[in-house]
């Protein structure tokens, strides 16, 4: 019974989800619904979903050895070889569905008030709910078969909502630019889990058995394995090179931003390369390329973010920011690390964009920051639980950002990788610029004459906030690290994937302590010289290369995309409209034609039937002359 | 014998082919008539030498029959034939095309 609560955590909200579909169903094809019945199950199914978790963990604290497995049902066999649709919480995955559920229930909350007046109310929390299930399912999986139905379903649901608003055509646009972006990815993951099953999944496709299969097996095929993984992580969590989706899929309602952004789906990749830590523990090298690639994107993120204009734009780099910031960790073998910090920003983030979506209500669905301004007296909670949001992913003290981002750069310094320690501290100087630049921008700009009345904010928007303020503020406590008299509780918690952290005197780490927070408050120094009561009237200069954000997608425009839609075109024209569909309609021309010739022969004169008739007759006789062998 | 049987065939076919050419480019309805009879007594001819030639009673007996059966048959077609022309006042073959979708419809 027990470990069948493990699989209520995803069917929860999976029911919810398909009893909401019908539910609209029913809304838009028979009779209309109230908003309330949709409210009701698509928000208790996430509430639920993080009871349960609840329930499980002081299981989990108690016995650090304590996996709980469930599973429902056979789903594949072939020839014996058995892949069950199974369900897995151990320490990692009980921490993942913990937080997901929590941040994603108050994020439905503030969908509930910012989608009230949106007509296809009951879709999105269809959407929504079946975006959460999938991540829960992804999470909680026992095998990578199954996570890679919870990673597809991720991408599905991420389509739809990203294109959510699909009147539009650049939504449109936006939603298959991420579904495309992240089919390379999956390309990498399936690759991967084929490598994987021919050369490992001998005895089994699931975690336990893999660990087992890939010690011993050859450095190439393991390297190969990992760096395959990687790329479907870079797909899903947006890393230098296939990070061109994420800033597009702000075309979605703000709220699909917080979840994809904050709990949800870039954090899968993340999540994933701790999941296969039994094999990223086997290749440290891969580990180091994974950690470049992060510190690099990490920078190449927030140097973009400090020249955008569109508010979600810029959150959407910070994200992509953080998420370097995870990569960097976790490919040092530092997971527990990584995690701790998918947890934090998962805090942090969602309170921004949240903060954000108040702000784009109010304003009447305003986006560029430029456009903003003074915004401090007339939203005093939006601003306040910004200003926490911002000082937590600034990384000052005592808020979450803080602890997490200051244990990456420590693991990043204790494993001597310098260039990459360098690269985080440059990334945390521009991560507190453009976040104060954002703040100040939005909140303390003079001189704007654009809105004079705001819209209000409905109380179910307001309060996630709150929470969140508070999340931000206390939830990087559960991870003080022992120099500064804490526990670390989340470390210990996560034990198994704490292996490199420590090395590292307690002076030197106080230092390195003390220069983070240096380096985040002079970057708050020059955003607050530069931009504190910035006079709105002056405009921005938008040129450069940063504010073309390097010319990526132009440089993809012009490998990729042209030439694969020169390839579509010709593929058109000439396979497909002169070759096949002539074939096609040349065929159906002449079925038409002999139907013509046919009907023609019923002219109901009796003496062209007699005619034909005696021709039947002649050919039948002549055709058993022949046969008998009376003639030729 | 073989040459009689082969020229008595061969008269049978002349016979034959001339029904059938009447049956198919003539209009009237009597002339019609009148080729499909002429086939026939072709196919009957057929019958009659082929039984001379195996020595074979069988064969003149069935013509008998036919010619007996054609007499009667002649009389209900010659009928039919009359009726037909109560209802169109006319002969051409071509005009009775009752079984054709186009007049169906």
């Amino acid at each position: 019974m027990t470990s069948f609560l493990v699989a209520l955590i995803v069917l929860l909200p999976l029911l919810s989800a398909i009893f909401l579909g019908l539910l609209y169903l029913y809304c838009i094809k028979i009779k209309k619904v109230p908003n309330w019945l949709f409210d009701t199950f698509g928000l208790s199914a996430p509430f639920l979903s993080f009871l349960i978790t609840l329930y499980f963990l002081p299981k989990m604290i108690d016995d650090s050895e304590k996996v709980f497995f469930y599973t429902a049902y056979k789903w594949l066999s072939i020839y014996g070889y058995d892949i069950n649709m199974g369900f897995m919480l151990d320490r990692l995955s009980l921490f993942m569905a913990m937080f997901i559920t929590f941040v994603g229930w108050l994020i439905h909350i503030y969908a509930s008030g910012y989608m009230r007046s949106d007509s296809g109310y009951g879709k999105f929390f269809f959407y929504f709910n079946l975006f959460l299930a999938s991540m829960l399912l992804l999470v909680l999986a026992d095998s990578p078969l199954i996570m890679f139905i919870g990673w597809e379903g991720v991408g599905v649901c991420s389509y739809f909502l990203i294109s959510y608003y699909y009147k539009d055509a650049q939504n449109v646009k936006a939603g298959n630019k991420a579904f495309i972006v992240n089919r390379v990815g999956d390309f990498g993951f399936v690759v991967a889990l084929i490598t994987l099953f021919y050369y490992a999944g001998a005895n089994g496709f699931d975690y336990k058995n893999l660990a087992i299969g890939v010690q011993g097996l050859p450095i190439e095929v393991l390297t190969f394995i990992g760096m395959s993984l990687f790329i479907g992580a870079i797909g899903k969590s947006a890393q230098i090179p296939l990070h061109v989706w994420l800033p597009d899929a702000m075309a979605g309602p703000t709220p699909v931003s917080a979840l994809i952004h904050a709990a949800t789906m870039v954090t899968a990749g993340v999540y994933m390369v701790v999941r296969f830590s039994f094999l990223y523990d086997l290749i440290p090298s891969v580990g180091v390329f994974i950690s470049y690639i992060g510190a690099f994107s990490a920078l190449f993120a927030a140097l973009i973010a400090t020249k955008q204009t569109d508010i979600k734009k810029i959150l959407a780099y910070s994200t992509m920011s953080q998420l370097g910031y995870m990569f960097m960790a976790v490919g040092l073998g530092s997971y527990s690390v990584g995690i701790f910090h998918v947890f934090t920003h998962a805090f942090f983030k969602a309170l921004l964009f949240m903060g954000a979506g108040a702000i784009i209500v109010a304003l009447n669905h305003e986006q560029n920051i430029f456009k903003m301004g003074g915004l401090k007296k007339r939203l005093p909670l939006v601003c306040f639980t910004m200003l926490i949001a911002t000082l937590a992913i600034s990384g000052i003290p005592p808020f979450a950002g803080f602890f997490s981002k200051d244990e990456i750069l420590l693991s990043a310094f204790a494993n001597q990788k310098y260039v990459i320690w360098l690269l985080g501290l440059i990334t945390a100087f521009f991560t507190s610029y453009y976040m104060f630049r954002l703040f100040f921008i939005v909140f303390f700009a003079k001189n704007c004459k654009y809105f004079t009345k705001l819209q209000t904010l409905s109380r179910s928007m307001k309060i996630p906030l709150i929470v969140l303020a508070f999340g931000s503020l206390f939830s990087g406590f559960i991870g003080i690290p022992k120099v500064l008299g804490g526990s670390n509780f989340i470390g210990n918690f996560l034990n198994d994937w704490n292996l490199h952290v420590g090395g590292v005197s307690h002076t030197l780490e106080l230092g390195l302590m003390g220069l983070n927070i240096l380096i985040a408050l002079v970057g708050i120094a020059v955003a607050y010289k530069k931009f504190f009561q910035y006079d709105l009237t002056l405009n921005p200069e938008l040129k450069g290369v940063i504010w073309h954000k390097f010319y990526v997608d132009e440089i993809y425009e012009r490998i990729f995309i042209r030439g694969i839609k020169k390839l579509s075109i010709f593929f058109t024209i000439n396979i497909d409209k002169n070759i096949i569909d002539r074939l096609v309609m040349s065929s159906s021309l002449g079925f038409i034609k002999m139907g013509w010739v046919v009907s023609k022969m019923q002219s109901a004169v009796t003496r062209y039937y007699a005619i034909f008739m005696m021709i039947g007759v002649s050919i039948i006789s002549i055709y058993l002359l022949i046969v008998l062998g009376y003639i030729l | 014998m073989a040459n009689m049987l082969i020229s008595y065939i061969t008269l049978a076919m002349i016979l034959f082919s001339i029904g059938f050419l009447g049956v198919i480019s003539r209009k009237n309805i009597f002339i019609v008539y009148m080729s499909i009879e002429l086939m026939l007594n072709a196919v009957n001819l057929i019958f009659i030498s082929l039984g001379r030639y195996y020595e074979s009673m069988t064969p003149q007996v069935i013509s008998m029959l036919i010619i007996a059966i054609a007499a009667a048959e002649a009389a209900v077609f010659l009928s039919m034939i009359v009726v037909l022309y109560r209802k169109r006042k006319t002969l051409n073959a071509d005009k009775f095309t009752i079984l054709s979708q186009k007049d169906a419809l």
